[in-house]
């Protein structure tokens, strides 16, 4: 212990104090302030960083759900829609159908009725044909009958011979 | 920490073996030759543990049988009645006598002593020189050290700072390495002992005194040899500045804590009695804490070199196929746990202080 007191070094003391504290206001200024307000600017941005990559996160995931919402109700809207458009096709068919049934009935009637008409009216000609034949012949046999007899016949006959009905 | 403090128990008890070991061979041999090369061993080792005025590289024994020291002369700085400054070569290790304008001075182990012309050193019955001695603000070999790592520092750390602005707040080089040094000081040491609030204002501290024990004692690793933190007066300078900073930093709790420690739960006449005991035990304890921070790292460092110097010596006293590789095994094994030290007593000395800083800084409510 008495050997270390007078071995005491005060110069060594004073120069030790001189240099550290020179050192201490040194470092304070040019490195420690500095590193330490780096390191601590550095710790705030990266728990920034991640608390933002968290909210980023949550706000994709809300997205996402209503992105399948989105997408699922355009799925239903989508089937909405052609189930109407396959109704809509039926019915277009069906309606279709039943108007080309209509005009085909209302042709075929019409048909018919033209079809009748004209064999009235063919019948009535024939009839009146027919008809002014028989007058005439019944006419020449008048005629012939003031004749003779035979010559009533034979007239008659030719008659019958030349109207040939057309 | 009681793991630290075993791990010290542990070293110290090593190093404890290891130092009775030299000279318990040296009271064996009684060969002339050995006993000088012995005491020369032992006088080298002495020499290395205190400081120099000049900064030795080496020295040999020329044919003459006369020593030869290579060694960078330093600045010698006296205070004698106005200020003296001379080259420390001409002091020539104590050989001869340095004349400086009209005084003389002579170095007489390890301390410079103002003398007479022939340099007549007295001595008084317990061989302690009686002469006058200067007071001695010289540079020497530990200014030289310290003020290298000063330099070392403020380079290495004003790089670092630097690279966080060129480089968006990432480190590169030896940035890398230092930089969680750094944060593990921050968040293992300064912020669990000092506490969220106030860690802050210690850090330029802790961090300081952390690189410059830690690097001083590597560089009293390297075949350089000084020994700055192995020196009481560098090691109480450290000391001293934790002491100033707890107690100028020191809360209204810490002094009521100190002069007061059993609060309100007593009654005041009750107290009185034990704080006859108490307070002087509390004031002491202001003390013994910075002193046993002191005490820690001197005798750490001084022991751990002269273990080291030891077992090297043994190399050249044995000088045998069998015990030199062995010291030099030893050696080699003790340089390993050196450096194992080395970041420890600086690791322990910044931890300390921290958990004094936060006796200091400590606020707790009132119960």
């Amino acid at each position: 212990m008495e050997k270390l007191i007078s071995e005491f070094s005060i110069g060594l003391f004073f120069w030790q104090s001189m240099i550290f504290i020179g050192l201490l206001f040194l470092l304070r200024k040019y490195a420690w302030g500095p590193i330490l307000s780096a390191v601590n600017e550095r710790e705030t941005s990266i728990k920034d960083a991640l608390a933002s990559a968290e909210a980023a996160r949550s706000e994709m995931e809300v997205l996402q759900s209503d992105n399948q919402r989105i997408l699922k109700e355009a799925r239903a809207e989508k089937e909405a829609m052609l189930k109407e458009a396959q109704s809509t096709r039926a019915e277009l068919i069906k309606t279709a159908k039943e108007e080309a049934q209509q005009e085909a009935d209302k042709i075929l009637t019409q048909a018919q009725e033209a079809i009748q008409n004209e064999k009235r009216a063919a019948i009535s000609e024939l009839k009146e044909q027919v008809g002014s034949i028989a007058m005439d012949i019944a006419e020449k046999v008048l005629q012939k009958e003031l004749e003779s007899k035979d010559k009533q016949v034979e007239l008659i006959a030719q008659l019958l011979q030349d109207s040939d009905l057309k | 920490m009681p793991l630290v403090l075993n791990k010290i128990f542990l070293i110290s008890a090593l190093v404890a073996t290891f130092f009775s070991a030299p000279k318990f061979v040296s009271a064996k041999e009684t060969a002339d030759s050995t006993k000088d090369l012995k005491s020369e061993i032992k006088e080298y080792i002495s020499h290395h543990l205190e400081d120099a005025y000049d900064f030795s590289l080496y020295s040999y024994t020329n044919e003459k049988g006369e020593h030869i020291y290579i060694s960078i002369p330093l600045p010698v700085i006296l205070w004698d009645n106005g200020l003296q400054i001379f080259s420390s070569s001409k002091l020539h290790h104590g050989e001869e006598v340095a004349r400086v304008g009209s005084n003389y001075y002579k170095l007489e182990h390890g301390k410079i002593y103002k003398t007479d012309v022939e340099g007549t050193i007295t001595y008084d019955e317990a061989h302690h020189a009686t002469n006058y001695a200067p007071l001695d603000l010289s540079i020497t070999k530990g200014v030289v050290s310290m003020l290298f790592i000063a330099l070392l520092m403020f380079w290495l750390f004003r790089s670092l700072a630097k690279t966080y602005s060129e480089n968006n707040g990432v480190p590169v080089g030896v940035g890398r390495f230092f930089e969680p040094i750094v944060l593990y000081i921050r968040d293992d040491i300064a912020r669990p002992n000092i506490g969220e609030k106030k860690y802050m204002k210690y850090m330029n501290f802790l961090l300081t005194v952390f690189f410059f024990v830690w690097f001083l004692n590597l560089l009293g690793l390297t075949p350089l040899g000084v020994n700055v933190t192995g020196n009481i007066a560098v090691t109480f300078g450290l000391a001293l500045l934790t002491f100033l900073i707890t107690n100028f930093t020191g809360t209204k709790d810490y002094w009521l804590h100190l002069f007061d420690p059993l609060g309100s739960s007593m009654k005041w006449y009750a107290k009185i009695p034990l704080y006859i005991i108490l307070i002087p035990i509390e004031v002491l304890g202001i003390f013994i804490k910075p002193f046993s921070l002191l005490i820690r790292l001197y005798a750490n460092m001084q022991a751990g070199h002269i273990v080291l110097m030891s077992l090297i010596g043994l190399i050249f006293i044995f000088k045998s196929w069998l015990g030199s590789p062995l010291s030099f095994g030893l050696a080699f094994a003790i340089s390993l746990i050196e450096l194992l030290v080395a970041l420890l007593q600086a690791y322990i000395f910044t931890m300390l202080s921290a958990l004094y800083f936060g006796f200091a800084a400590e606020e707790h409510e009132h119960h």
